[in-house]
């Protein structure tokens, strides 16, 4: 009996793992710029000419969210983003990633826009230095300008209910 | 027309391929040293890929990043450095050794020290077992050695 129960153990031990591997996602990537503060950057907004940088939001918390009008995902997480905009908790900012402010802005006027504005990073350099490599991305920045959240990919109900809002409200206080 | 299309399609081939090799042509230094760093690095997009091997739009923009810090003077280290700050111990092919990968790192040689230890436990508890041999046994081992090759019953033992 005993002689069986030895590699039986192995093998439940190996299962365990192989399963955690398996239903863990390759494409999340765990970002190193959570807790650190949000790259500086000074960018031309898509309406406006006026420049904008990060440090113009210090005291404030805000969502800052990369999209493109190429960017097939960024239409699932839209519906999202216009009722988070609704509600007036927090400013989001977008980040028009690598785009063409043309079809940006008549994307938005399709769609609907949730963005109190959003700024052009046309070359993706900005993109880069806030480690984005999958669009769309959205980033929860402090008061103190620092990096408390990030989520890769389109944000669901779920993480926008469970995980942004009650961020946003914890770090409001 | 044919001409017109050929001549067409002529262009199109020539200015596709100036299009690829003009990021080579540009510094021959740099660009062995792009592909030397890239080739360790991952490209987050499709990740069994090398940054070197891709051409996934961010590897491209990544490898433009890289052909600037070069040119700037940087050493190899600072520039996996930009990209780890950015992207994570990720982007490397070869991680670090620090506390989180130490497991990574030592796991091998410590199931390998498991393994051998185990394998010398066994061989340890096995053989005296195998050697000890009654004053019986070893009797008729050696009758059945002696007979070797001359045809006769064995001798019964009575075990």
């Amino acid at each position: 009996m005993k002689r069986f129960l030895i590699p039986l153990a192995l093998f439940v031990v190996l299962a365990v793992f192989l399963g955690i591997g398996l239903n863990r996602d390759p494409r999340e990537v765990p970002s190193p710029l959570v807790g650190k503060p949000a790259p500086a950057f000074t960018l031309p907004q898509l309406d406006s000419a006026t420049p904008f940088s990060p440090k113009d939001m210090a005291g404030k918390v805000w969502l800052f969210n990369v999209w493109a009008s190429w960017c097939v995902s960024c239409r699932q997480e839209h519906p999202i983003l216009v009722d988070f905009a609704k509600t007036r908790l927090a400013p989001l900012i977008g980040l028009d990633y690598k785009d063409k402010n043309d079809e940006a802005r008549a994307w938005l006027q399709r769609y609907g826009n949730p963005y109190d504005f959003s700024v052009v990073d046309a070359d993706g350099r900005v993109g880069i230095d806030y480690g984005v490599y999958g669009v769309p991305e959205t980033y929860v920045i402090d008061k103190a300008g620092t990096i408390r959240f990030k989520q890769i990919g389109p944000v669901t109900p779920e993480v926008m209910q469970n995980k942004i809002v009650p961020l946003i409200k914890e770090l409001q206080k | 027309m044919k001409i017109l299309w050929a001549s067409v399609l002529a262009l199109a081939t020539f200015t596709a391929q100036a299009n690829q090799a003009a990021p080579l042509a540009e510094d021959p230094v740099v660009e062995q040293r792009l592909v030397h760093i890239a080739e360790e690095l991952r490209c987050l997009v499709c990740q069994n890929e090398s940054l070197a091997g891709s051409r996934a739009d961010l590897a491209l923009d990544l490898k433009r990043e890289i052909r600037q810090l070069i040119k700037q003077g940087k050493t190899d280290q600072e520039v996996r450095d930009f990209l780890v700050m950015r992207y994570g111990d990720y982007v490397l092919y070869r991680p670090p050794v620090k506390p989180t990968t130490w497991l990574l790192w030592g796991g091998p040689f410590v199931l390998l020290a498991a393994g051998l230890a185990g394998l010398i436990v066994f061989l340890r508890k096995r053989r005296p077992a195998e050697a000890a041999l009654s004053p019986e046994d070893q009797r008729r081992a050696e009758a059945l050695l002696n007979d070797e090759g001359q045809n006769k019953p064995l001798p019964k033992g009575d075990s």
